[in-house]
């Protein structure tokens, strides 16, 4: 029996994962400090570099995109009581739908008809590499957790059979394709810029954050202001309820998993439309697994996924330039931290609930007392 | 127990509650959900420490911190939901917590051949080496009443004991419960079913809001006068309002529905039933012999084998049946038997579980989009008119106690004027105040000309609404009565397969004898 009271809803959604985080730099900084390292030097630099300079924050930003897409797709997968450990996958399948099209179009159609249907095969192809789990899970019960593992293999030998035995250059040595031609290409942010004629320095980071920004507000009224999201959640809250409601949980299971899906396979657009310019390995290289995190620590809620987006895009770009700047710290180190952050805000972010709850209390303790005197 | 007083947050949960229990007696606490009867007990049993006051165990001050202080001043308790580890046989079970040696064959025989003893002494049968997720619900109260007295307790604390029984376990229990006594064990029975408490308890305590109204011997008690001092106010259990106009047309009729449940075990065979305009028909029966697949057949969350179904001018046959939201459109509402599983989201706030079922409605959604201000200001419009507390649309449903969600849910349900009302256990772990409530609304709904269908376990429930009286027995009708001919003992045999044949023809049936119980009790 637990008699605590229950956190009000902005501390649970502002002050715990504040306290979490700072706890779990602290855990990082007496790790840092055990290796031989001044915590404080190494968190200066680590700031600094991902957002003291123009160019640090383009690189932070260009990560956090990536990482709102896969980690929205797993927020909508969980709303929906799935756990869709896929993202990998789907985000791989994603960038080969934009990098399949782009090669076979870019040549004759103009810009504005190409990105878009760049983008739009991108999410296509991540959304069926999600509703084949989908379906697997709701009509045969397979559980969606190891059928989405498997496809993120698939997904991974797919791609690399189709560079080496179709796509590669013949004669050229490293495994990517053809460079697409320039109406696949996403504007990149220093290009866009300077159509505004404001000075942006060159970086990866490119319109795709724009995508990015609108995908999550798009996830929020998807979600909370639509029936569609009022059936999934109540599918992924209680089936039985969404049953006795007439809301097919199957059906819900496919919806939830293809809207994942083609969430995660807009990662393309990012890395493959914005920033190579052709088809290569290694372009996800992990944002899928980051999506989770992302979204734990986001509680599953589209600003929080942004703002937890943003960090992990910190954590990247900062922790390469602390590996860069302090002597003796490996990019590792920074792993640890993220390791630190996933543990604090995602496996342990209930350990400190009641202390916050106790603090909380004291504080409104305080203001109603002062209030009931003030009526008194 | 002397003036403990309990406070969470804002709430008294006990004020200053006085509490003698004599021993070797049967000590009934009683009161609404929120009372208090559960804090108080949590203090006795070491859960919370209360904020002031003393407790005495046979005459001596005591302080319990926590459970193992409890049990070694000779309290045990059994929670209303069972803290028994599912994978380990009921003799493991026992043993947990408690090994009386360290190697583990010995510690077992040990336990056996004490608890051998016990289940001698006390009638409590229960199959030791079979899997606690394997017993029954019955046989698994038994084995935490056994637990407790293994630990050897004196006094012990029952919490709801019966809520989850069938009135046969519940006629086992108090046989043993009674033997506890004639054996000198002391017993508080925490419930709010004040039969229970005629019949079994010696002394009763009623509280409300978290102080003691009333503590009186049960000689002096009636369940009139106990049911006044629950809620504080007069209340109307029985049988009111009987409607004197004779059932209209046939508003939904289901013919030879078959079910097969997954297991292949039959659960309906060839099922007639027809729900006519203005007409209760009260479906009773120990759970278990077909009446929730009933309600699912006809609400439209099961499809039958075979059968057929008519109801708002059309008809359903077994391969293309009715679904839930199809039903809904027709006028078919349904109040489901499982309220956390099926009737609401739990998580969901209440706003958000108040349109539930029926958020296609235009008002609640117009081209996809749900319309947040209509919803909040129907779910409002329902807390009013159905006096749900606290009147909070924003609050999560788990948040509210079992008759507020009841109460939401019926607000929900009767919200959109069906033509057809099915109704599962409609006052499963409701207060006597809202059972009342619930009861008036249900009989307004007949005489607004709805036919009304309700499910209940409870035989005074049937007998409280029903104008008809239909009686379920493994998958068949054994026996269909107007209510003019039916009191528990009829209706019993039936549940049992004593009768065969349908309505007044039941040869066992004794109709004319039987006067009819006008309060129910």
């Amino acid at each position: 029996m637990t008699s605590h009271q229950p956190l009000p809803r902005w501390a649970d959604l502002v002050v715990l994962p504040i306290v979490n985080l700072a706890v779990a730099l602290l855990a990082a900084g007496f790790m840092v400090w055990l290796v031989g390292q001044n915590p404080l030097e190494v968190i200066t630099v680590l700031v600094h570099g991902a957002f003291g300079t123009q160019r640090g924050l383009s690189y932070t930003l260009y990560y956090a995109t990536t990482f709102v897409f896969t980690g929205l797709a797993v927020a909508v997968a969980f709303h929906g009581g799935l756990f869709n450990i896929g993202g990998e996958g789907q985000a791989i399948l994603g960038g080969l739908g934009t990098g399949l099209v782009a090669l076979w179009l870019a040549a004759s159609l103009p810009a504005w008809l190409m990105l878009p249907l760049m983008l739009l095969v991108g999410a296509l192809f991540g959304m069926v590499w999600a509703a084949v789990p989908a379906y697997l899970q709701a009509y045969r019960g397979s559980h969606v957790v190891i059928t989405t593992i498997m496809f993120n293999f698939l997904a991974s030998s797919l791609l690399v059979y189709l560079l080496v035995n179709h796509l590669k250059v013949p004669g050229n040595m490293s495994v990517e394709s053809a460079s697409f031609a320039a109406s696949a290409k996403l504007p990149s942010m220093h290009t866009f810029m300077q159509w505004l004629g404001v000075e942006w320095p060159n970086s990866p980071l490119n319109t795709s954050v724009f995508l990015a920004l609108l995908a999550a507000v798009g996830v929020y009224f998807l979600l909370w202001h639509t029936r569609l999201g009022y059936d999934l959640r109540a599918t992924g809250s209680s089936a039985r309820a969404a049953e006795y409601a007439g809301i097919n949980p199957k059906h819900q299971v496919i919806f939830a998993m293809g809207v994942s899906g083609a969430l995660a396979g807009m990662v393309g657009m990012n890395e493959i439309a914005g920033v190579n310019g052709r088809l290569m390995l290694e372009y996800v290289s992990g944002a899928g697994f980051t999506g989770i995190a992302v979204s734990l620590m986001g509680r599953s809620h589209p600003f929080g996924i942004v703002l937890a987006s943003i960090l992990f895009g910190a954590l990247f770009q900062g922790g390469a330039e602390v590996s860069f700047e302090v002597r003796g710290f490996s990019r590792d180190m920074v792993v640890m931290l993220q390791g630190f952050i996933v543990l604090f805000s995602g496996a342990m972010a209930y350990v400190l609930a009641p202390a916050v709850a106790w603090a909380v209390g004291l504080v409104r303790g305080g203001a109603s007392t002062a209030k009931g005197a003030a009526h008194g | 127990m002397l003036g403990i007083s309990k406070r969470f947050g804002p709430v008294q949960a006990n004020a200053d509650v006085n509490l003698t229990v004599a021993s070797g007696t049967v000590h009934g606490i009683v009161g609404e959900n929120g009372a208090g009867k559960s804090t108080l007990m949590s203090v006795l049993y070491g859960f919370y420490t209360c904020d002031s006051g003393s407790i005495k165990v046979n005459g001596k001050a005591a302080t319990i911190r926590n459970a193992h202080e409890a049990i070694a001043l000779g309290i045990g308790m059994v929670h209303q939901h069972f803290m028994l580890v599912d994978t380990l046989s009921a003799l493991e079970n026992v043993m947990l917590g408690a090994e009386p040696h360290v190697l583990l064959h010995k510690a077992e025989a040990l336990v056996r051949s004490r608890l051998t003893e016990l289940m001698a002494s006390t009638g409590l049968k229960v199959a030791l080496d079979a899997l606690v997720g394997d017993l029954s619900v019955g046989d698994r109260q038994r084995l935490e009443i056994l637990k407790a007295l293994y630990r050897g307790a004196r006094i012990l604390i029952l919490d709801e004991p019966t809520a989850v029984l069938t009135p046969q376990e519940t006629e086992q229990l108090f046989g043993v419960l009674a033997l506890l006594r004639e054996q000198g064990t002391t017993i508080l029975l925490i419930t709010h079913k004040l039969k229970e408490v005629m019949r079994l308890c010696d002394s009763v305590t009623v509280m409300r809001a978290g102080r003691v109204v009333a503590e009186v011997a049960i000689a002096d008690a009636t369940i009139e006068n106990l049911a006044e001092a629950m809620v504080g106010r007069k209340v109307q259990m029985g049988r009111v309002g009987d409607t004197d106009k004779a059932p209209g047309e046939v508003l939904m009729r289901a013919s030879g529905v078959h079910v097969k449940d997954a297991m292949g075990v039959v659960r309906l065979h060839g099922l007639d039933i027809a729900l006519r305009a203005g007409e209760i028909v009260g479906v009773a029966g120990v759970s278990g012999n077909g009446q929730s697949e009933l309600l699912e057949v006809l609400s439209g969350l099961l499809a039958p084998g075979s059968g057929s179904l008519a109801v708002g001018g059309r008809e359903f046959a077994a391969g293309a049946w009715i679904d839930p939201r199809t039903a809904r459109a027709l006028g078919v509402a349904h109040v489901p038997e499982d309220r956390h599983e099926r009737a609401m989201v739990m998580s969901f706030a209440a706003w958000e579980s108040a349109v539930l079922g029926y958020e296609w409605l235009p008002q609640y959604c117009r081209g996809g989009w749900m319309n947040h201000v209509h919803m909040h200001k129907a779910t409002v419009d329902m807390m009013e008119r159905f006096d749900v507390r606290p009147r909070d649309a924003q609050l999560q449903s788990a948040s509210f106690s079992g008759g507020n969600q009841q109460k939401l849910v019926l607000a929900r349900e009767l919200g959109q004027s069906p033509k057809v009302l099915l109704v599962g256990q409609p006052t499963r772990g409701v207060d006597i105040g809202a059972i009342e409530f619930i009861y008036s609304q249900l009989r307004a709904m007949r005489d607004a000309g709805c036919a009304v269908l309700v499910v209940s376990s409870e035989l005074d429930e049937i007998l409280a609404l029903s104008d008809r009286v239909i009686v379920m027995n493994q998958g068949h009708v054994s026996g269909e009565l107007p209510i003019a001919e039916c009191n528990e003992h009829t209706l019993g045999m039936l549940m049992i397969g004593g009768g065969s044949a349908k309505g007044a023809q039941a040869p066992r049936a004794q109709p004319a004898a039987a006067a009819r119980q006008g309060t129910g009790t």
